[in-house]
Order: structure tokens, then sequence, then C-alpha cells
């Protein structure tokens, strides 16, 4: 028995554990031990992968088992993690744990359906067959209109149907990619090493497919990553969800956008994703900016964080898009990085609403004399969101800006400067909104005697906050491990980065 | 020599933040100012003994060499052999900024204990203060150009915090977004300028024996890349370092990215004297000076530019500070204005016998020496300015005049500081001022001139803040009122302190300072030019004399005939020439009201419009297929005999 299979057991074992417990007690038992042992089993899980690597092992996946599942289609259960998802693993675990002790006064329904929510994260994380990939993709997908059409707030309904048709339109096409990868590789596995690698039966597949394919995966994946302009699910979708789904959703949820595009596109599909980047490019390079303005007018508190997630998963894309090995670095960071900050920020937001029940910017005032316990964690929120040294936002952008620039042409330049531009926007919407909610002194009577933060809200809130300043003071550990999981990947690069791509008009 | 203890001049602030910051809660006001200016203490005592052994170490070849006790990867990044190390280098002008920063920073320290007493959140604000220290000795101390990045942000938002320590008032809150905005702006600047620069050189690091290497093209590890070394040697290394001098001109406030600084004046006084006038604001000088030997050798076409942006904020500053009635207002200017002299001195600097020419030295030196011996007495003025607005609570000078009756000492640290600005021996600003007068007249005779004719001003609005704090019309029914009087001990003791130092480390040092610091670290020779240094005396004089005759009595009719005659030219200098309007409007209605705007309402109208219409277009599809599905029998046997019909008629014909 594989332990990684821990990670989706443990979830299965929740689920049944609160559908037979009784009372808001157990409830809460069953989360608080259960996220726990999650928490507790990938920073195990990281510690184990980081003396397998420097005991010496070096091959590309760690842990990896495979059970054959369904034989004539040749799908199999095929588990095995590299630094890339040990750190993805690691998010899933800091933010479910966070967000069980946020949402600690929901009903046993809503638990459930947040526990199949993280076993379909986790499950996809760890995967490497394609099938079981997609599977858990859609696992994750399924809770969250529910979650958010039942619990939400606002146009609930309007949101969660949205966001479930978009992302179930996206997953039409990735599904559509992952057969096309099936076939053009020989057909006889979904394993996504045997693929890369050519072995187990798979056989390189023909540039002309990789570049029908390529498109297909990366908009099927791109789309769960807010890529422009198929991101508009994500601002109503952030704003009609409770809490905890926010935070799960712009935490974890949208990382299998970015993980897809660079597990499944590049690694896949290199030809392609040499030959046809620069499409993507162009739409990720405008959504950076697009999302950056367009947060700088929001007059609500989680429509301008969506906005800005916009503009950092567009980030993401854009630096797993530039195909060097220092910005696909930077992209995993930027998901690490984006993950923590965007769910601090969600919390904290979620809490200030639930206790000043308004989220318009222009409705509040001075709350730092008032909460100023939930005041600091959202300054400190905003302060990552901007880049601040010493906080994981710095860390990820600064590798990935630098490894932009190892692309020498126009092209790449004048989109990665436009990129840069965006931390000056940034600055300018967290700071409006922090000037504007948090200084200042309140003028309105029914705010004026807010509580501050539960105990429960306090340990969320302190731990993200340690892991983004871990993160940001100590990152050359995290950056050595992903590192050296995205070489892999770049080699597949490497071997058709000579070729210039021909469809390109700006080169 | 072993420099390792250096380590704990960063550590110890870092400490003193998170212990503030986080238990502050539980401290007393007392214990928490007390424990921030020991630890502080402790950090400047760290600093004078480093200086002490780093300039009586031996120096090898004439020159004191450049050690690095610590430097690690902190980052790696996996391309073109770039790293992002953290580190500490000491080399002459590190050192000298490590003895202005502690110094200032401990008499703020002190200061603040008496001008903040009783504030709600004296424990933040040490805590900030600690941060503060942290990030300028960091950043001084950078081995590598984004080490000095990352201090550079961090600073940043330590300013930020501090100008809107007093988050309640509507104005320090906006003031303190405008600073941080305008010089993130202008940091844009350097990071695409650091970007370029670690591309092209294949390091960030200021060891640049290995740039020429590089740029050669044969960098050993990396390999040659002869393409890369043409561009960077050309036209990309000029660019990048312009680019770099960009984020210096936004933090040094350089015209026009000055705008934020006299806003910043919202922030509490001891923190206007720490932070935008002695240590934060030179960090642009500081970039300039470490970039140095990159300018002289590939850029020193550039360097006219930095040059006369210099010259020219220097004039306009001047200028804006002769209109200004708000006390800290004209010394932000003022601020602004020597800053400029500072970046005049580097940018005058031009190698025509090579870099090793004397006088590429003294330009470089001269601006170092100002950046002291300004960081001295621009923090006396600073924290003067601060005793004197806690006796009257106002910044306005309309509150003050006749005050030295009231504030002896001040008045009297205030005048000599004053006197050493406007380049009167023997204090010290007189020193460095004329040795970057010297330099401008070696560059060429017009700058020469325009700088001593801003130098003029500088005397004249200097003394017409002096003479309208101390002497001049007082406003006697606002202090029989509220009578003014003397600081405590611990606000005055500080001043007392640095005027010393202002008073005593021109003469001590003349011959001296250029043996320390110079661009080549070869030991300097200063010696006066008396033709230059006589004519800017006596410009200085007679500048002081007329702002004496027209500022110094009860009744000042000459002042009111000029507002009188000048309405206009006083008005728009008052407004500092409306520039801020200018930005308010390009940032505000046209960036923000035009392009987000338009994109928010794009995005919501026109690609969120498309999905819905795609939704709605699924919906009306479905709706008008329904009929089909009507469950009627006879219309389903209608549809069916129809379509028999047809398969019939197929087959007959």
């Amino acid at each position: 028995m594989n332990f990684l299979s821990l990670f989706v057991l443990i979830p299965l074992l929740m689920l049944l554990s609160l559908w037979l417990v009784k009372g808001t007690k157990g409830i809460r038992a069953v989360m608080v031990v259960g996220s726990s042992a999650l928490l507790a089993l990938s920073i195990y899980l990281t510690f184990a992968f980081l003396a397998e690597r420097a005991a010496g092992n070096t091959a590309e996946m760690l842990y990896t088992a495979s059970f054959t599942w369904f034989e004539p289609l040749h799908i199999s259960y095929s588990v095995g993690v590299d630094g890339i998802s040990v750190a993805m693993l690691l998010l899933s675990g800091v933010i479910v744990f966070t967000g069980t002790f946020v949402s600690w006064d929901m009903c046993k329904e809503y638990f459930l359906w947040f526990t199949l929510l993280s076993m379909g994260v986790f499950g996809f994380f760890i995967s490497i067959d394609l099938f079981m990939m997609f599977m858990f993709y859609e696992i994750a997908l399924i809770p969250m209109y529910l979650l958010i059409g039942v619990w939400g707030s606002g146009h609930k309904e309007y949101s969660a149907m949205k966001l479930t048709l978009m992302l179930m339109g996206a997953s039409a096409f990735l599904m559509l990619g992952i057969f096309g990868i099936f076939y053009g590789a020989g057909g006889q596995t979904f394993n996504l090493l045997d693929i890369a690698s050519h072995t187990g039966g798979a056989t390189l597949i023909e540039f002309s497919q990789q570049c029908i394919w390529f498109p297909f995966v990366f908009v099927g994946f791109g789309v769960l990553g807010a890529m422009f302009p198929f991101h508009t699910w994500s601002p109503d979708g952030h704003a009609s969800a409770p809490t905890a789904v926010s935070m799960l959703h712009a935490g974890v949820l949208m990382k299998l956008g970015g993980y897809g595009c660079f597990r499944v596109a590049i690694y896949l599909l290199p030809d392609a994703a040499n030959e046809l980047s620069w499409i993507f490019l162009i739409l990720t390079g405008t959504g950076v900016v697009y999302g950056a303005l367009s947060a700088c007018v929001q007059t609500d508190l989680k429509y301008l964080n969506a906005y800005s997630s916009v503009s950092h998963c567009g980030m993401v894309l854009f630096a797993i898009l530039m195909l060097t090995s220092t910005a696909s670095t930077g992209a995993i960071l930027q998901m690490l990085s984006h993950g923590l900050m965007t769910a601090l920020f969600f919390a904290v937001i979620g809490m200030i609403y639930h206790r000043a029940h308004t989220r318009d910017i222009r409705e509040l005032n001075g709350l730092m004399r008032i909460i100023p316990f939930l005041s600091v964690g959202f300054a400190i929120a905003g302060l990552a969101n901007l880049g601040l040294p010493g906080l994981s936002g710095f860390v990820a952008e600064m590798t990935i800006f630098v490894g932009a620039f190892q692309n020498a042409d126009l092209f790449h330049r004048v989109l990665t400067i436009a990129a840069c531009t965006s931390i000056v926007v940034a600055a300018v919407y967290i700071l409006r909104m922090v000037g504007k909610i948090l200084y200042g002194t309140n003028v309105n009577p029914d705010h004026a005697k807010l509580h501050d933060a539960h105990w429960e809200e306090r340990l969320a809130i302190i731990v993200l906050i340690a892991c983004i300043a871990g993160i940001g003071l100590a990152p050359s550990w995290l950056s050595n491990m992903i590192d050296a999981s995205v070489s892999p990947v770049m080699e597949q690069i490497q071997a058709v980065a000579s070729t210039v791509s021909k469809s390109n008009p700006f080169l | 020599m072993n420099f390792t203890y250096t380590i704990f001049i960063l550590l110890l602030p870092f400490f003193s933040f998170l212990i503030l910051g986080l238990a502050g809660k539980w401290l007393s006001h007392r214990t928490a100012g007390i424990f921030g200016t020991l630890v502080l203490g402790v950090v400047t005592v760290l600093s004078y003994f480093t200086a002490f052994e780093y300039f009586t170490a031996d120096r090898v070849d004439g020159v004191f060499q450049t050690l690095v006790p610590y430097n690690f990867v902190w980052l790696p990044f996996f391309d073109g052999g770039l790293h992002f190390d953290l580190g500490i280098m000491l080399d002459p002008i590190t050192v000298m900024m490590l003895i202005v920063i502690s110094t200032v920073s401990l008499m703020v320290h002190i200061y603040s204990f008496g001008y903040m007493h009783g504030e709600r959140g004296f424990q933040r604000y040490y805590a900030y203060l600690s941060l503060f220290t942290m990030s300028m000795l960091g950043l001084v101390m950078a081995t590598n150009i984004f080490q000095m990045y990352m201090f550079w942000e961090l600073v940043g938002v330590c300013s930020y915090l501090l100008i809107g320590f007093y988050y309640t008032q509507a104005p320090a809150v906006a003031a303190s977004k405008k600073a941080f905005i305008v010089t993130r702006f202008a940091d844009l600047g350097f990071l695409i300028g650091i970007l370029f620069y670690g591309y092209y050189t294949g390091s960030f690091s200021f060891d640049f024996t290995n740039t020429a290497v590089y740029l050669n093209g044969a960098m050993p590890g990396v390999g040659a890349d002869f393409s890369k070394a043409i561009a960077g040697a050309g036209f990309i290394l000029p660019t990048a370092l312009f680019l770099m001098f960009v984020g210096g001109a936004g933090k040094s406030a350089m015209f026009p990215l000055h705008i934020w600084l006299p806003d910043a004046m919202e922030g509490p006084t001891p923190v206007s004297a720490l932070i935008h006038a002695a240590t934060m604001v030179v960090a642009g000088v500081f970039q300039v000076a470490r970039m140095f030997p990159l300018w002289i050798q590939y850029a020193p076409e550039t360097l006219h530019i930095v040059a006369w942006i210099g010259a020219f904020t220097a004039f306009y500053a001047a200028a804006v500070a002769c209109a200004q009635s708000d006390i800290k207002r004209v010394l932000a200017f003022s601020t602004i204005s020597q800053i400029a002299f500072m970046m005049v001195a580097l940018g005058v600097c031009l190698p025509e016998g090579g870099y090793t020419d004397n006088h590429a030295s003294l330009g470089y030196m001269a601006s170092m020496y100002h950046l002291f011996t300004h960081a001295m007495f621009k923090a006396t003025l600073f924290l003067c300015a601060g005793c004197i607005i806690h006796a009257v609570h106002s910044n306005e000078m309309e509150f003050m005049g006749g005050m030295r009756k009231y504030m002896p000492i001040t008045h009297i640290t205030f005048l000599i500081a004053c006197l050493a600005i406007s380049g009167i021996p023997p204090f010290s600003g007189f020193f460095s001022k004329d040795e970057i007068l010297v330099a401008a007249f070696h560059y060429s005779s017009a700058m020469g001139w325009i700088m001593t004719g801003i130098a003029a001003m500088t005397a004249f609005y200097m003394f017409r803040l002096y003479y309208g704090i101390f002497w001049g019309t007082e406003n006697v029914e606002y202090h029989e009122h509220h009578t003014p009087h003397e600081s405590p001990a611990v606000m005055t003791i500080p001043l007392i302190l640095l005027t010393v130092i202002t008073v005593t480390v021109g003469w001590i040092l003349p011959g001296s300072f250029g043996s320390f610091v110079s661009a080549t670290g070869e030991a300097y020779h200063i010696h006066l030019d008396w033709s230059v240094a006589g004519t800017s005396i006596v410009i200085a004089v007679i500048a002081i004399a007329l702002a004496t005759y027209i500022y110094s009595g009860v009744r000042q009719p000459i002042a009111e005939k000029m507002k009188a005659t000048f309405p206009a030219l006083h008005k728009w200098a008052y407004h500092r020439f409306y520039l801020d309007e200018v930005y308010q409007f390009v940032t505000h209605r046209i960036v923000f009201g035009i392009f987000s705007r338009s994109f928010a309402w794009f995005d919501r109208h026109v690609v969120d419009g498309f999905f819905n219409f795609l939704a709605w277009g699924t919906n009306a599809a479905s709706y008008s297929i329904r009929t089909l599905q009507s469950g009627r029998v006879q219309q389903y046997a209608f549809v069916f005999l129809l379509g028999v019909l047809v398969l019939i008629l197929m087959l007959i014909i």
C-alpha cells in the first residue's frame, strides 16, 4: 500500500465519519482531526521527499505506484510525486486546515461537500495517470456548485451556475485534449511519465497532432487558472462563495489550472508549446495587466481580490509559457504564494463581512481601531499581494521576472515589461483599499463595536501568515526542490527550443 | 581582520522589530522606548567600532579593501548563472553610511522618546523605527544590486507605514499612499534596469571585476555569448544604469518624481528627520555612487543627464522653498534641493584622463561628503522644527515669530544648522558644498555658476525660514494664549549632539574625508579652492543679508510688496507650479478614470456579456426546439406520417 493514497483515504474516512457523527462537536472533531492529519501528512511527505532527494534518489517521481483499474482502456490508478506536487500538496494541506477553522460554525452537509472537494484536490495532485487526474478534477468541481449555490451570498445561484458551466465547458475541452494525447501517443497508456518518455507503449506525438491538442489542453486547464478572457467566472464565483470556499477555490482549485497546464500541456506537448506559446502569452500577458487595472476601480472587497487573483494567476500561466527553467520555477512559487496570500485575504474579508455585513469599500472605515487583529492580518495580506520583500509574493515575482528575461527577443521583452507594470498597479489597488477601510475614522455607528477575531479565526490567520513569511524569508529550499522537478519538463523543451516559432508574427 | 560581528548590525534591529511588533501590546511605552533605543545604541556602538576597525586597517595598494564577511545564495535562479544573494559588504561608502544611519537613527530614537510621549501606538512607532533602521542598514551593506532592491522596497514600506503613522487623519493616509506609489512607480524602472543588467552581465554582484570579463565574452562557467556582450557593452548597459537611476530618482525625489516628499511631511517630525532628510532619501545618491565604476566606464554620456536633472531639481526645489509657509515643507524642498546637489556632484564626474583622474574623484568624494554633512545638519533642522511644532502645535509660520525668547537651545542649534547649509565656514556644509562647486566648475563654468546661484538661493530661503520662526512678526495673541516653552532635555540633547558634529566635522575632517572615501579608493587630498570658496561665501553672505533685510523686522514691508508685485509668481511657487495637480489629473482622470473604468466595464459587459449571451443563446435555442417534444400523440403521428411520406417519395424517385 502506497502511502500517497492516504491523501485520498483520509478524506474518504472523514466523509464516512461525518456521515455517522451527530452534533456540532462531533463534526468539528472529525474535521479538525482529519484536516490536521492531512496537514501532518503533507508536512511529513515534504520532509520525506527532501530526505530522499538528499540521499541521492533522482527519479523523476518518487513513491510511485500503479494499479490497473480498467484494462481495456488502459486506465490505471497511478500515483507519484515530484517537487511540484509536494509543494502543491503542502499548500492544499495548509488551506484545508485553515479553511476548516474559518468555517467553524457551518453545518454537516457543508463539511461533507468541503471534504469531497478536498479529496478531489489531493487526488489530482498525486495522480500521474491522465484519466485519474481528469476524474479527480471533476470531483473537485462538482461540490463547488453546491457549496456556492447553497451556502453562498448575493447572486449565489447565478454565480454557482456560471462557475460550474464555464468550468464544465473547459473540462469538455480538456477531455478532448486528453484523449487526443492518449491516441496521439499510440493509445496504449494514460501514464504521464510513459507518454513523456515514450515508454510503456507510448510513442512520440506528431508535431501536427500536438498543435491540435495543445490549445485544447491549455485552454481546458487555463480556464480554471483564470486565463483571460475565460476568467469571468472567477469574480462572481468568489464574491458569492462562503469564506472557506473562496479560500479553497482561489487557494487551491485555481492552482489545478496552472499545475495542469505545466504538467500536461507543456510537458507532454513540448513542440506545440514552443510553437504556439505566443498566442497564450499575449492572452495571459493581457490578463495580468487587465486584471490589475480592473481591480483598481472595484468597490466590493471580494471582487477586488478576485480581479487581483486574475492578475496574479495570469502571471502563473504567463511564466509557464516563458518556457525557461527559472520562470517555471517562479510560476510554481507564485502558485504557492498566491494560494496562501489570497486565502488569507479571502479569510479576512469573510470575517470582516461576517461582522460588518458589508463588503463595500465605501461603507467601511477606520477598522484598524475597531478590530485591530483582523486589520493587521488584512494589511499583511495586502503587503504580500503587492510583493513586499520578506513575504512570499516578492520571491515568486522576482523569480518569474528574472526567468522571463531570459528570452531576449523583443516580443518577450515587451510582454515581460508590461507584466512588470502590474506590480505598480498592485500597489495602487492594495493601498487604496487598505487606506479606505482600515485607516481613517469609523463613522458608521453599526460598526463601532465589532468584536475582534475568535481563537479559531486567529489560528487560521496566524498559520497563513507564518507560511507566507516563511516562504518569503527562506525560499531557497523550496525553490531548489521545485526546480529539480521542473528540469525534466525543461529538457523536453530544450530539445525543441532551437526551432523558432513559425506562426508567431512578432518574431 | 574579522568583521563577522557586523551581522549583528542587521540582526539586532530586526529582532527589536519582531519583539516590539509582536509583544509591543503588552509592554509599557517606557519599556518599549527604552528597549528600542538601547538596541539601537548597541548597533551604533557596533557601527562605530566597525568604522574604526575598517579605517585603521592596512590599505592594499593604497586602497581600502572591499570586505565581504557574509554572502550566501538566498534565492537561486536557474538560468544564466544568476542568483539572488544576501550578504554584507564593507567598503568606504558603506562604512560611512553605517555611521550616518546609526547616528541619526539613535538621535531620533532618543528624541522621539520626548516627541512621541503619550502618543497612541508608541510601541508600534518604535517597532517601525527598528524595521526601518534594519532595512536601511541592509540597503547600504548589500553585496549585490538585487539585495539593494529588496531592502530598497523595505525602506519604502517603512516610509509608508511611518508617514501614515497617524492613520486616522486623512492627509497622512493620502500622503503615505502617494509616497509609496510614486516611489513604486520609479522602482519599476529600477527593477527593469536590474533585469537588463543581470541578463547582460551574468551577475547582480557589486563586484564589477567580472563585468568587463563577461562583456568581453569570456565569463568562465557561463560561456562566451558574443551577441549579449556586444549589446551589453554598447547600448544596454547605459540604458540599464539609467533605468536604475530612475529608481534612485524616485527615492531621492528628483524632478519630476519629487512630488511625494513634501507630502511625506505628514508623518511625525522625527521620522521626517530620519527617513525624509538624512537616510532613505539619499538612497538614490548612494545607488549611483555604488554603481559608479560602471557609470564612469560604460555610460559617461548618460551621466550628463544625471547632472542636468540634478541641477534642474536643485533650482526648482530652491525656488519653491522660497514661497512655502509650512516650516516642514520648506525643509522638505530644501532637502530635495540638497540631494540634487549630491546628484550633480556625481553627474559632473566625467573622465577625461580616464576613470582614475583626480577630477572624477572630486565629484564623487564631494557628493559623499555632502551626503554625510547634510544628514547631520538637516536632521538637526528637522528635529528643531519638531521642537518648535511641539511648542506651538502648528507647522505654519504665521503661528511663530519671535520664538528665540522661548526656545534658546533650539534657536542656537537651528541657527548653526542654517549657517552650515548656507555654506558659511567653519561649519561642515561649507566644506562639502565647496567641493561640489569646485567639481561643477571643472565640468563647465555654466554648471558652476548655476550651482553657485542655487547655493545663494539656499542661504536666502533658509534664513527666510529662520527669521520667520525666531524673529519677524510674533503671533503675540496666540503665544499669550499658549506660551511656547523649550523642549525637555531628551529632545534637546540630540539636537546639541548633532550640532556638535555639524560644527566640528568640517574643520576636523576637511583634509581627511577624501582619504577615507573617494571614487578610486585611493586617498584623495582635499584642498580648498579659495577662488570658488571665496565667491560662494560672498554670495551666501549677500543672500543672508538680503534675507535679514527683508524678513528680520517685526514688520516686513518688502516681503509684502514682493508678494503684491508678483502675485502670480508667488502663487505658482506656493502651489509648487501645480505639478501635483498635473499628476493627479493623469493618474486619476486618465489612468483610472479612463483605462481602469473602461476595462472594468469591458469585462462586465463585453467579456462576461459574451458568456452570458452563450448561456442565453443555449437557453433560447432549447426553448425554441422544445415544442418538438410536446408529448401530444397526434403531433408525433403527424410527423411520423410526414417522415414516411418523404421516405416513400424518395424511394419512388
